[in-house]
C-alpha cells in the first residue's frame, strides 16, 4: 500500500505517494528525476548514492523513501549555490579528483560532511573519512588533494 | 537491489511498536537504522511482510547517566556514540568501538540497538557490550525484562530476544574506579566488518589488575567473553609477559570462524595478538 | 611558438557536468513508456535445463513479456568472438541459455515489465528446473583432458593450443649456466567499473530504426555486431554511449544483454532498459587474468638472460566473449619485457571452465607478461645473489638499439630504460633504502623493497595485428562562427580526451580551449571509429585529430590566400591568423616572439556571420581562421573549384605499436605477528612519451597502480568446487579504498615515440602493468630472510604470518 511522503529536496518541497519499499535513491532518481545520485553496488558499500539527509551523509540506497518523510535532503544537484560551485566541487575540478565521474557525486557529498565535522583534516583523516566511498579510476590521491584544497578554500 | 514488497508502519510509541510486533511476530521486523536489514532485503535474503519503523521514536535516542549506570537508547546512532565528548571521558570504549564501525554514512544511520539485536557475528558492538558487562532492556507487549550481555548473544544472528521483544536500552554500569578501556579491530578489506575485534575494560589498583573484562567478536559464531584471559590477569600486575600469557587463552574452548580471509588457525592467532595488544593499550 | 595548452595541467572541460550531477549515464537517460528488463540467471554452474516455466511470471502485475532461450533461439544471433586463432573451438554462444547453463549468472530468461520493481518481482516467479551436471572449475585439470565436457561437441575442454616465440629455446635453456623454474599464477579478477553495465534500446517502427544506448567502450564496433546479431541494417542502427562510468576493458565487448534489449524493443515497440546490478556485474561481466603457468628462465653466471619459456593454462570460462582467446596472445607478445632475451617461447592452453568468460581487463595480457618477466628477473637475482636492479640493468637494450627487436616479433619504438630506472632509484634513494633495510633486518624488522622495470605495448594498433581494425578516426570542423568541433572515433570514458583533444586542437588552430568541443560516442554523429582501449585513444585517436587539423589547415590556407590575394605557399598561419608571407616577421612578433611590439590591430570577425563576406583587415595582409571559416561556408568568394565548407576527416593507421616503460619501486614493512602489510614508500617513474596533459597522466598512473595493488594484495574472484561464485558482492571482493593506500611519488622521463607525429605513447594501463610486480617483489623481499623467493597473489596477511611463524 502506498504512503504519502513529504520531502524537501534541494530546497523544494515534494509530496508523493510511494510504495514503502521504494529506496530513497530510486525516489530521487526515478520520481524526482535527480539522476546525479548514482547506484554502484547492492550492499551499501560503494557510497555512490550518498546524499545528505537532515545534515547527515547517508547512503540513499540504504534508506526507504518513507523513512525520509519530513526530511530535508540535499543531493549533488543542490550543492552549487547561485551558480557558484561548492568548495568541494571546486576542489574536485581543480585537482582532477575524478575520471569517469560515476563515484564523484557520492564522494563530494561525503567529503562535504567530512569538512563540516573536521574543517582542517589531515590527509590521513581524509582517507578515513572516505572509507565508505569506492572509486575505481583515480587511485584516490587526487581526491585526497581535492578535499584538502576545499578545506583550504572554505 | 530491489526489496520485496512489505507494509510499513511508524508507531507513535514503543508500546505501540511492541503491540504491532506481538500481532505478527513471524512476519514483522523492527526497522531501526536499517543498515543490516535493508541490505539483506535488497538481496532478498530477508523478506519481512511488515516493517515497524522505530527509528523515528526520538525518545529512544539518548545517552544519559542515571542510577550509577550509563543508559543508552537503542536508537542512538553509532555516530552519536562516536562523537560524544562525555562518553570519551566516562566510557571511552563506546566511542572507540563506534568509530570503527563501517564508514561515516553507516555510522550516521546505524544504531547500537539495531546492531545488537541483529547480532551479526562480525559486528563490533557485541564485543564492547560484553566487555562493559552491560544489561540490555527488552520491551514487549507483556512488559519489560533485563538481559545480561553475557546471556544476550545466543548464536549467529540469534539473540536472547523473544519473538515480540524489542531492545529498548543498553545499560552500562559506571565503574567506581576509572576504567581503562580499548577496542582494537582488524577490518576485513572488503566489508569493513571485523575479522577480529577485541574490547577490553579493566581497572587497576596498586599496580595490579583489579578487574578486567575482555569481549571478542568475529572470532566465533557469536561474540563472547574471554574468561580464561580475564582469570589469568585479575590480581596480577599487567606486565608484558603476564598479558601475553593471558592473551594466549583468548579462544579457549571456542569453535573458530573460517573464511576466505582468515583460516581458523590464523584467526585464533589474531585473536590472541589483538587481545594482547588491546589489553596493553588499555592498561597503558 | 610554444604551445599554449599542450603540455599544461589543464583542468578538464568534462568536469563541470560531472561534479554538478548533471551528466547522463545510461540509467540517467529517460524516455517515456520505457519497459524495464530483469534477468533470470542460473544459480548453478553447470546444469541441463529441464524446464523453464514462465507462466506465473507472465501473469504478474506489470509484466509485459517473458522471453526464454527458446523464444529467442534462432532470432538473435550468437554473441561474437573476434579472436581468430588456428583451430579455435568456438561454442555457439546464444544470448539466452538453450539446453544447458554453463556458469552461475548465465542468463536464462528476460522478464519485461512496466517498471523495474515489477520486473524484479517477476524474476522470482519464473520456475527453472535444473538437472545438475558435474562441474569443471579446475583449469589445470581441464587442460589435462578427460572428465566432464562442458561443450560436448568438442570432445575436450581445451579451446585451443598455441605456441609462439622466436629463437631456439631448447638450446638457450640447455646452454644456460642456470635455469630457474617457477609456477606463477595471475589470479582471476573482476574489473568492477563503478557504473555497472546498462542498456537502453528504442525502436522507431515508422523509421524502422533502432537506437541503443549502451555503457560501452566501442560504440561503432558494437553497432556492427549488434546489427548482425539482431538482423537490422547497420545504417538503421544507432549506438550512443552517453557518459560511461568506467570500463577497464569490461565494456570492450559485445554482450548478450545488449543484443537482447535491442531485440526486445523491436518486439514490443517501446523503449526497453536494463541496468546491471552489482551481483550481475560480478557474475556476468567479463573477468580478467586467470593464467596459471610455469616459467623457465635461463641465465649466465653474470645475469645475462639466455631464454624464457612460459607454459600457461588460461582459464577462459565457459564461453568466448569478444577477445577471450586473444588475451593470452598479448601475454606472449610481451614476454621479453624490457630485456634482451634471445629466445622466448610461450605455450598456451586455453581451457573452458564453468565460469564467466575472461577477457580484457586493464592491461589485458600485458600485466600477466610483465608479472611473469619481472618475477623471473627477481628469481635470477636471488639465484645469483645479485641486486635485482643490477640484473635488470645488465639486460636492458641501450637507447641506440631502438627500434629494438624482441624474440616475440615486436619492434619496440623507442626507450631509455636506464634513464627511468636511474631517476626512480634517485627519487627513492635506493642505496639508502637498502642500507636502512639492512639495519631494520638486524633489528628483526621485515622491510622489503620491490623494483619493477616494465615496458608495455600501447596504441593498439596496426590493423594487421588487430581483429577489427586498429586505426582511429577524427573529423575536425570549423563552424561558420569559428567554433571548432572535433569528432573522434575514440570513445573516452573517464580518460579525459574531451580536454586533451581540445588542447591539441586549440593549440594547432590558435583558438581558445573553450571554443573547441569534442564529440564522441554517437554512431550517427561521429564517423566510424574503433574505440577506447589498449591505451590507444591519444596515440592513435589523438594523432587522427592532429592530422585532420593539418589537412584542414591546408584547405584553410588556400582560402586565406585567396582572400589575401596571394597563393597558399605565401601564407603563414600562427595564433589563429593567416598572414601574407611578406608579413611573416611581424606575425611572428604578434605571436609573442617580441613582447615589446604591439600586434597590429585586427578587425573583429564573425560579429555578423549572416552579413557580408568577412573583410580582410585594412591593409589586406591577414585574415583570421574565423574569417576563413565564414568564407568557406558562405562560399561566395572561394578559389576556383574549391569545395565549400571547412572540415577534414582523417583515419590514422599506426605503423607500429608504442612501447611506454618505466620503473616502479615499492617499500613495505610487514608486521611479524599479524602478517599485516604496510606501505612505506611508493615511487614511480613512467615514460609515456610526450605528454599533452600531465594532470591526466598522473590520474591514469594513480588509478592504474591501485588496480595493480588490488591484484597484488586484495582482489581475487573465487569460485568454489561447485562453481558457485564466493566473491559475488563487494562484501567479499575487496576493491581498494582510500585508507589502504600509500602516497604515490610520481615522476616521468620523456622519450618521444617515433610512431606518431605527437610523440605520445599512451598511459592508461601503465600503472596496472608496472606496479603489480613491484608490490609483490617488495613483500617477497621482506620475507627473503625466510628463504622466500615467490608468493602467489593476492598476498594476504595470513600467508605472511604462516611464513614468518613456520
Amino acid at each position: 500500500m502506498k504512503r504519502e511522503i513529504n520531502i524537501n529536496v534541494n530546497g523544494t518541497q515534494h509530496k508523493h505517494a510511494v510504495e514503502p519499499r521504494l529506496l530513497l535513491v530510486h525516489y530521487l532518481r526515478d520520481v524526482l528525476g535527480l539522476t546525479g545520485t548514482h547506484v554502484g553496488c547492492e550492499t551499501s558499500l560503494c557510497g555512490a548514492c550518498t546524499v545528505n539527509v537532515d545534515g547527515r551523509a547517508v547512503k540513499s540506497c540504504t534508506m526507504f523513501a518513507v523513512q525520509a518523510d519530513g526530511a530535508s535532503v540535499t543531493t549533488i544537484e543542490g550543492m552549487a549555490r547561485d551558480g557558484a560551485l561548492h568548495p568541494v566541487q571546486q576542489g574536485f575540478w581543480e585537482c582532477h579528483g575524478l575520471q569517469c565521474g560515476y563515484c564523484t557525486p557520492g564522494m563530494i557529498m561525503t567529503a562535504a560532511q567530512l569538512l563540516e565535522r573536521n574543517p582542517k583534516p589531515t590527509h590521513e583523516e581524509i582517507r578515513h573519512g572516505l572509507e565508505g566511498n569506492l572509486c575505481r579510476c583515480t587511485g584516490y590521491q587526487h581526491i585526497v588533494e581535492a578535499v584538502a584544497y576545499a578545506a583550504k578554500k572554505q | 537491489m530491489i526489496p520485496a514488497q512489505f507494509d510499513y508502519v511508524v508507531p507513535a510509541s514503543l508500546a505501540e511498536a511492541a503491540a504491532l510486533l506481538a500481532e505478527r511476530p513471524d512476519e514483522a521486523k523492527i526497522l531501526a537504522g536499517g543498515h543490516s536489514l535493508i541490505p539483506a532485503m535488497k538481496l532478498r535474503l530477508a523478506q519481512p511482510q511488515l516493517l515497524i519503523d522505530i527509528s523515528r521514536l526520538k525518545d529512544l535516542a539518548y545517552i544519559r547517566e542515571e542510577g550509577g549506570q550509563l543508559r543508552i537508547g537503542a536508537m542512538t546512532t553509532h555516530y552519536a556514540l562516536e562523537s560524544s565528548a562525555r562518553l570519551r571521558e566516562i566510557c571511552p570504549l563506546l566511542p572507540a568501538c563506534a568509530a570503527t564501525i563501517g564508514d561515516v554514512q553507516v555510522r550516521n544511520c546505524g544504531t547500537i540497538g539495531g546492531s545488537l539485536a541483529h547480532a551479526d557475528p562480525a559486528a563490533d558492538w557485541p564485543a564492547a557490550i560484553l566487555a562493559l558487562d552491560a544489561e540490555l532492556v527488552a520491551t514487549s507487549a507483556n512488559g519489560e525484562r533485563t538481559i545480561r550481555a553475557t546471556d544476550f548473544f545466543v548464536d549467529m544472528l540469534t539473540t536472547a530476544l523473544e519473538p515480540g521483544e524489542i531492545l529498548r536500552e543498553i545499560r552500562v554500569p559506571l565503574a567506581q574506579a576509572r576504567a581503562q578501556q580499548a577496542y582494537l579491530k582488524l577490518p576485513h578489506p572488503a566489508s569493513g566488518f571485523a575479522v577480529v575485534g577485541v574490547a577490553v575494560n579493566l581497572t587497576q589498583q596498586n599496580n595490579t589488575c583489579a578487574s578486567i573484562a575482555v569481549g571478542l567478536t568475529s572470532v566465533a559464531a557469536k561474540a563472547f567473553r574471554a574468561g580464561g584471559v580475564e582469570q589469568a590477569l585479575v590480581g596480577r600486575a599487567l606486565d608484558e609477559q603476564t598479558i601475553a600469557a593471558a592473551a594466549a587463552h583468548a579462544t579457549d574452548s571456542v569453535e573458530l570462524n573460517e573464511d576466505l580471509f582468515a583460516s581458523a588457525d590464523y584467526r585464533r592467532h589474531l585473536a590472541q595478538v589483538y587481545t594482547r595488544r588491546a589489553i596493553t593499550a588499555a592498561a597503558g | 611558438m610554444s604551445p599554449k595548452y599542450v603540455g599544461q595541467r589543464v583542468k578538464r572541460t568534462e568536469d563541470p557536468r560531472l561534479i554538478k550531477g548533471l551528466a547522463h549515464y545510461v540509467d540517467d537517460v529517460r524516455l517515456p513508456d520505457t519497459l524495464h528488463v530483469a534477468f533470470v540467471r542460473s544459480v548453478y554452474a553447470h546444469a541441463r535445463l529441464v524446464n523453464v516455466d514462465a507462466s506465473e511470471a507472465r501473469k504478474a502485475p506489470g509484466v509485459v513479456a517473458v522471453y526464454t532461450g527458446r523464444d529467442v533461439a534462432e532470432r538473435v544471433g550468437p554473441v561474437p568472438c573476434a579472436g581468430n586463432l588456428p583451430d579455435l573451438k568456438v561454442p555457439d554462444h546464444r544470448v539466452l541459455a538453450q539446453d544447458k547453463v554453463y556458469f552461475v549468472g548465465h542468463p536464462i530468461a528476460a522478464v519485461v515489465a512496466t517498471d523495474s520493481y515489477a520486473a524484479r518481482d517477476a524474476v522470482d516467479l519464473v520456475v527453472v528446473d535444473y538437472d545438475e551436471l558435474p562441474v569443471v572449475v579446475d583449469a589445470l585439470a581441464a587442460a589435462e583432458g578427460g572428465g566432464t565436457m562442458i561443450h560436448e561437441q568438442f570432445g575436450s575442454n581445451v579451446a585451443y593450443k598455441l605456441t609462439a616465440g622466436e629463437g631456439d629455446i631448447e638450446a638457450a635453456l640447455a646452454g644456460a649456466d642456470h635455469v630457474i623454474r617457477q609456477r606463477i599464477v595471475n589470479q582471476r579478477l573482476a574489473p568492477v567499473a563503478m557504473e555497472p553495465r546498462g542498456v537502453l534500446a528504442r525502436y522507431y517502427p515508422g523509421e524502422e530504426e533502432l537506437t541503443v544506448w549502451s555503457s560501452t567502450q566501442i560504440p561503432h564496433l558494437l553497432r556492427t555486431q549488434l546489427a548482425l546479431m539482431i538482423g537490422i541494417p547497420e545504417n538503421k542502427l544507432r549506438v550512443i554511449t552517453p557518459e560511461v562510468g568506467g570500463g577497464f576493458g569490461s565494456k570492450l565487448n559485445v554482450y548478450a544483454e545488449e543484443a537482447l534489449l535491442g531485440w526486445i524493443s523491436m518486439q514490443l515497440g517501446k523503449p526497453a532498459k536494463w541496468i546491471e546490478t552489482r551481483r550481475e556485474n560480478m557474475q556476468a561481466t567479463i573477468h580478467g587474468r586467470d593464467q596459471n603457468g610455469e616459467i623457465e628462465i635461463g641465465c649466465q653466471h653474470d645475469g645475462t638472460l639466455t631464454g624464457l619459456r612460459y607454459n600457461v593454462v588460461a582459464d577462459l570460462g565457459a564461453y568466448h566473449q569478444l577477445l577471450t582467446p586473444a588475451i593470452p596472445t598479448l601475454t606472449g607478445l610481451m614476454l621479453s619485457g624490457c630485456y634482451k632475451i634471445p629466445a622466448i617461447q610461450i605455450n598456451v592452453t586455453g581451457v573452458f571452465t564453468n565460469k564467466m568468460a575472461t577477457d580484457a581487463y586493464r592491461g589485458a595480457g600485458r600485466p600477466e607478461a610483465t608479472y611473469v618477466v619481472e618475477r623471473a628477473l627477481d628469481l635470477v637475482a636471488a639465484e645469483l645473489g645479485l641486486d635485482p636492479v643490477e640484473v635488470r640493468r645488465r639486460n636492458f637494450p641501450k637507447p641506440d638499439e631502438f627500434p629494438f627487436k624482441t624474440a616475440t616479433g615486436l619492434f619496440y619504438d623507442s626507450g631509455d630504460y636506464e634513464a627511468a630506472l636511474d631517476k626512480a632509484l634517485a627519487n627513492a634513494d635506493y642505496t639508502k633504502l637498502r642500507a636502512e633495510q639492512k639495519q631494520a633486518r638486524a633489528q628483526g624488522r621485515l622491510i622489503g623493497i620491490g623494483v619493477s622495470t616494465y615496458v608495455e605495448i600501447c596504441a593498439l594498433g596496426p590493423s594487421q595485428a588487430m581483429p577489427a581494425g586498429g586505426w582511429e578516426s577524427a573529423t575536425v570542423r570549423i563552424e561558420p562562427t569559428g567554433k571548432v568541433t572535433v569528432l573522434t572515433g575514440a570513445s573516452p570514458h573517464g580518460q579525459g580526451q574531451e580536454t586533451s583533444f581540445a588542447q591539441l586542437a586549440a593549440d594547432e588552430l590558435g583558438v581558445d580551449l573553450n571554443d573547441v568541443t569534442v564529440i564522441h560516442g554517437d554512431t550517427s554523429i561521429v564517423q566510424y571509429g574503433i574505440g577506447t582501449f589498449g591505451s590507444r585513444a591519444t596515440a592513435v585517436g589523438g594523432t587522427a585529430v592532429y592530422i585532420a587539423i593539418e589537412k584542414l589547415k591546408e584547405k584553410a590556407s588556400k582560402i586565406a590566400a585567396h582572400l589575401l590575394g596571394t597563393d597558399a605557399a605565401s601564407v603563414f598561419f600562427a595564433d589563429g591568423k593567416f598572414t601574407r608571407a611578406g608579413e611573416r616577421k611581424s606575425a611572428a612578433a604578434a605571436a609573442g616572439a617580441d613582447p615589446g611590439e604591439v600586434p597590429p590591430p585586427i578587425l573583429p570577425a564573425g560579429q555578423d556571420p549572416a552579413g557580408a563576406l568577412p573583410e580582410p583587415d585594412a591593409d589586406g595582409k591577414r585574415v583570421t581562421l574565423q574569417d576563413v571559416a565564414l568564407a568557406a561556408h558562405l562560399a561566395k568568394d572561394l578559389p576556383p573549384d574549391m569545395e565549400p565548407g571547412l572540415s577534414a576527416t582523417y583515419f590514422f593507421e599506426p605503423k607500429n605499436f608504442t612501447f611506454p616503460f618505466g620503473t616502479h619501486i615499492c617499500v613495505v614493512e610487514l608486521d611479524r605477528e599479524t602478517g599485516d602489510i604496510k606501505f612505506l614508500r611508493y615511487v614511480a617513474v613512467d615514460d609515456c612519451g610526450k605528454v599533452i596533459n600531465p594532470l591526466l597522466v598522473e590520474g591514469q598512473v594513480h588509478g592504474g597502480i591501485v588496480q595493480a595493488l588490488g591484484q597484488a594484495l586484495y582482489e581475487t574472484v573465487v569460485y568454489d568446487e561447485q562453481g558457485q561464485l564466493i566473491t559475488g558482492t563487494l562484501m567479499d571482493y575487496a576493491v581498494p579504498r582510500a585508507h589502504m593506500l600509500p602516497w604515490f611519488e610520481l615522476d616521468r622521463t620523456e622519450t618521444p615515440s617515433p610512431v606518431n607525429p605527437l610523440g605520445v605513447k599512451g598511459v592508461g594501463e601503465a600503472g596496472t602493468i608496472g606496479a603489480t610486480p613491484a608490490i609483490v617483489s617488495a613483500v617477497v623481499d621482506a620475507l627473503a630472510p625466510f628463504g622466500v623467493r615467490h608468493l602467489d597473489m593476492p598476498i594476504k596477511p595470513e600467508m605472511v604470518w604462516r611464513i614468518v611463524n613456520a
